[in-house]
């Protein structure tokens, strides 16, 4: 059957975190982006609403079953709100999620409670690696079987909270695949740079370069335990965050545009009744409903176990790439030169629009 | 409610089914048709018909009305989803073959929608009779295209005889010809045209009559030469002194102070415009899957999962198109799903339809270009579907219409807000 409206579950999940979205990160985000400073408190609240928790297991400490599409829903209305902010507060589902994945027994009752229950703390992980031609299947920082022990080297990027992380999920190159290995905090050789890293956007959310300098961690510490795991479904369910968080950052971009459109004047009339405007608006509109309707498919595929599940979240986030690039461009530019100054959030969607393209493995559904 | 993409069994049968009849009824004779336009090809009419006939009962392309059986658990209605899916695979076959697929086509379809239980009975009977039957829609005009509320034909009631006397000359027809001209091969059609029986009152005075096929002043003026869709034949219908029972008319015969009846020809467009944005989206699909195996013969592969700055630039493209015909395929069974569930769908219908007019035109222009000569040459079908995608962006409302309606909807304008 098809069928495209969220259960009821879905819908008040939606609307909890919407109403966090609205009422308190987005009226947070141009401070919180202009002092690159979260404040803890609004994490905080973000956090108790209870995304990772419901979809974490009862006997892992949670209250539910994960579900891709139910977590594309939560991160497009998280991230509607503020990027930095959505993904400041989804950190720890970095750690978690994957061990839930693809975690061994043993590691999910040692980790998941204690990220779940309680407060939001820094668990993290570190994916992206800075070179130009960054690949999650081709990672250059390595993973070696040395004397029973994973000996990881090489450098990670733009680590969310690593400074503060009480653990790191490192992905790192073995014999040719990626896989995961949890580094607790204060491993030796590992070394978490003192200054942030400077971006484009997301200038809210701490993040980090860490060297990894022959860091060991025992076999137990690898995702999956000693035989390892399947990256695919990792990737695929942070290719839908990062399709699902950009659908967030258009859909803002276009109601603040569709707003002034409709307010702003010019020879007599509001901007929005000429054809020039509305188009543009027409036109946005309807590629975020598009790609929302592949990233949807992308995740009732992954949540049903079909074959093609990963192929079709890379090419969600692929298009959801163009799509929010192409989107929050315009909404700068319906606003014209207005639309350039900081004052106007657009100019930030547009900044945070071009990272979807490079910065998959900061959210994870 | 929940969020389910699992095709429902029947539009999978139904796939199997008519992608067998594109294979072997549509694709080994497409070029032939393209080549010598406005001959019938009489053999695929002919069995569609006796096909649909034999599954579905309606005789054409229309949605069924589902019936539950007794005792059995009531299911959602799929019948615009399981139409959208027909059209989709149909027009993968040849688009052009498709348009004249027997059965009430649009004409149909604005009975279907404007017309009394009465005159549904009686007009739409026809299609599911021993000979195939066509009908069509009569609505643009030389000077009237997009803009229908210029509609110049007019409709007068002749009180002594209670007839309709229509005046005008309606152009681009799609399947006139086979609807108005009465072959001996085919039941008895009709044409559906629109004429305004109070020009003073705009478009509060547009009503759409049923005109029988060889209704004396009717007359075929000619056949349009086309870019594509060529098996289509596509008809200029004059209309002199043209005389239709009285009861004719779909909708009030007396002018109120609303536009009802135009409201109507819109309602019409809700339901038809994701129609067809199907049939765009087949020839697309058509194009992107050749394109992939000609890449694939020629020991080009696609890997995906790449990051796009170590893929070639073919290989963007094709994942770019891939993209593209999926999405905008999603957006109209979103369409179809909401007319089947009694959702209002104007902004849906619209969006698909502007989605899928830019897609389908991108993806066949794109195709024939990575495929260099090979694209180019008549040799294979490429050329043909990039011609015959190019109408999805013009027909049942322009992109540039389509778009306006979006805005207006994502806006809340009316048309005086929004011109």
């Amino acid at each position: 059957m098809y069928s495209f409206e969220p259960n009821e579950e879905q819908q008040m999940l939606v609307d909890a975190v919407g109403k966090y979205a609205t009422n308190d990160l987005r009226p947070a985000a141009h401070e919180a982006e202009e002092s690159r400073e979260l404040p803890k408190k609004l994490i905080g609240k973000g956090w108790e609403i209870g995304i990772l928790q419901a979809s974490t297991p009862e006997a892992y400490g949670g209250f539910g079953e994960r579900s891709a599409a139910t977590g594309v829903l939560a991160v497009e209305e998280m991230a509607f709100g503020d990027l930095a902010g959505a993904y400041a507060v989804m950190t720890p589902a970095l750690f978690a999620t994957p061990i839930l994945l693809a975690g061994s027994e043993e590691q999910k009752q040692q980790y998941l409670p204690e990220v779940i229950e309680g407060d939001w703390r820094p668990f993290t992980a570190a994916l992206i690696e800075y070179a130009f031609d960054f690949d999650a299947n081709a990672l250059r920082t390595t993973a070696k079987l040395e004397g029973g022990e994973y000996v990881l080297d090489g450098e990670k990027a733009f680590v969310p909270f690593a400074k503060d992380a009480e653990a790191i999920l490192v992905y790192a190159n073995l014999d040719g695949q990626t896989q995961g290995f949890i580094v607790p905090k204060g491993a030796a050789g590992l070394a978490v740079n003192d200054e942030r890293e400077k971006l484009m956007g997301l200038n809210a959310l701490p993040l980090y370069r860490v060297k990894l300098d022959g860091v060991k961690v025992p076999v137990s510490n690898r995702l999956g335990g000693e035989a390892g795991h399947d990256f695919g479904p990792i990737l695929a369910s942070m290719q839908l965050a990062s399709a699902a968080a950009a659908l967030g950052v258009a859909r803002a971009s276009l109601e603040y545009a569709t707003n002034y459109a409709k307010e702003r004047v010019a020879f007599g009339v509001k901007i929005a009744q000429k054809q020039a405007v509305a188009f543009m608006l027409a036109e946005m509109a309807t590629e975020i409903e598009a790609i929302r309707l592949l990233t949807w498919e992308a995740a009732w595929k992954m949540d049903a176990g079909k074959e093609d599940a990963a192929a079709s979240a890379y090419l969600a986030a692929t298009g959801a790439a163009d799509m929010a690039m192409m989107v929050t461009d315009r909404g700068v530019q319906v606003l014209g030169g207005h639309g350039y100054i900081r004052e106007h959030p657009v100019e930030m969607f547009m900044r945070n629009g071009r990272g979807f393209a490079m910065l998959t493995g900061l959210a994870i559904v | 409610m929940t969020i389910e993409f699992e095709a429902p069994k029947p539009i999978v049968q139904m796939q199997t089914v008519l992608q067998t009849v594109a294979d072997n009824m549509m694709r080994p004779v497409s070029r032939e048709f393209d080549e010598n336009e406005h001959t019938i090809p009489w053999n695929y009419i002919e069995f569609m018909h006796t096909a649909m006939k034999s599954m579905g009962g309606s005789g054409g392309l229309t949605p069924r009305d589902e019936k539950p059986k007794e005792g059995t658990e009531k299911r959602p209605p799929i019948g615009y989803q399981l139409l959208a899916a027909q059209i989709e695979m149909l027009a993968w076959g040849d688009v052009g073959f498709y348009l004249i697929t027997p059965g009430g086509g649009l004409g149909g379809a604005a009975v279907q929608a404007a017309g009394s239980p009465e005159q549904r009975a009686k007009f739409l009977a026809r299609f599911s009779e021993d000979k195939p039957t066509f009908a069509a829609m009569c609505m643009t005009e030389a000077g009237a295209g997009s803009d229908t509320s210029a509609i110049r034909t007019k409709a007068v009631l002749d009180e002594a005889t209670q007839e309709w006397v229509i005046n005008g000359e309606k152009i681009f027809v799609t399947a006139g010809d086979k609807s108005f001209t009465e072959y001996e091969q085919f039941g008895k059609g009709f044409i559906v045209v629109w004429a305004s029986i109070d020009p003073s009152a705009g478009r509060a005075g547009m009503r759409a009559f049923v005109v029988e096929a060889g209704t004396p002043g009717v007359k075929i003026v000619k056949l349009e030469h086309k870019l594509g869709i060529r098996a289509s034949d596509t008809a200029v219908i004059s209309l002199v002194d043209a005389r239709v029972p009285y009861d004719n008319v779909l909708g009030s015969p007396t002018v109120e102070k609303t536009t009802t009846g135009f409201k109507g020809a819109m309602a019409t467009f809700d339901a038809t415009r994701p129609l067809v944005a199907a049939s765009g989206i087949g020839v697309a699909r058509a194009a992107l899957e050749f394109v992939k195996e000609k890449l694939a013969e020629n020991g080009v592969q696609i890997r995906y999962g790449l990051p796009r700055n170590k893929q070639t630039s073919v290989e963007r493209d094709v994942i770019e198109m891939e993209i593209m015909v999926k999405s905008a395929w999603l957006m109209v069974l979103k369409a179809v799903w909401m007319a089947d569930n009694k959702k209002s769908n104007a902004l849906e219908s619209s969006m698909s339809k502007v989605k899928a007019g830019d897609v389908t035109t991108k993806v066949t222009q794109k195709a024939v270009e990575i495929l260099g000569p090979l694209g180019y040459s008549r040799e294979f079908l490429l050329e043909k579907w990039f011609r015959d995608a190019k109408i999805t962006d013009i027909y049942e409302g322009t992109g540039q219409i389509n778009r306006l309606v979006v805005a207006r909807q994502i806006l809340g304008y009316s048309g005086s807000e929004l011109r």
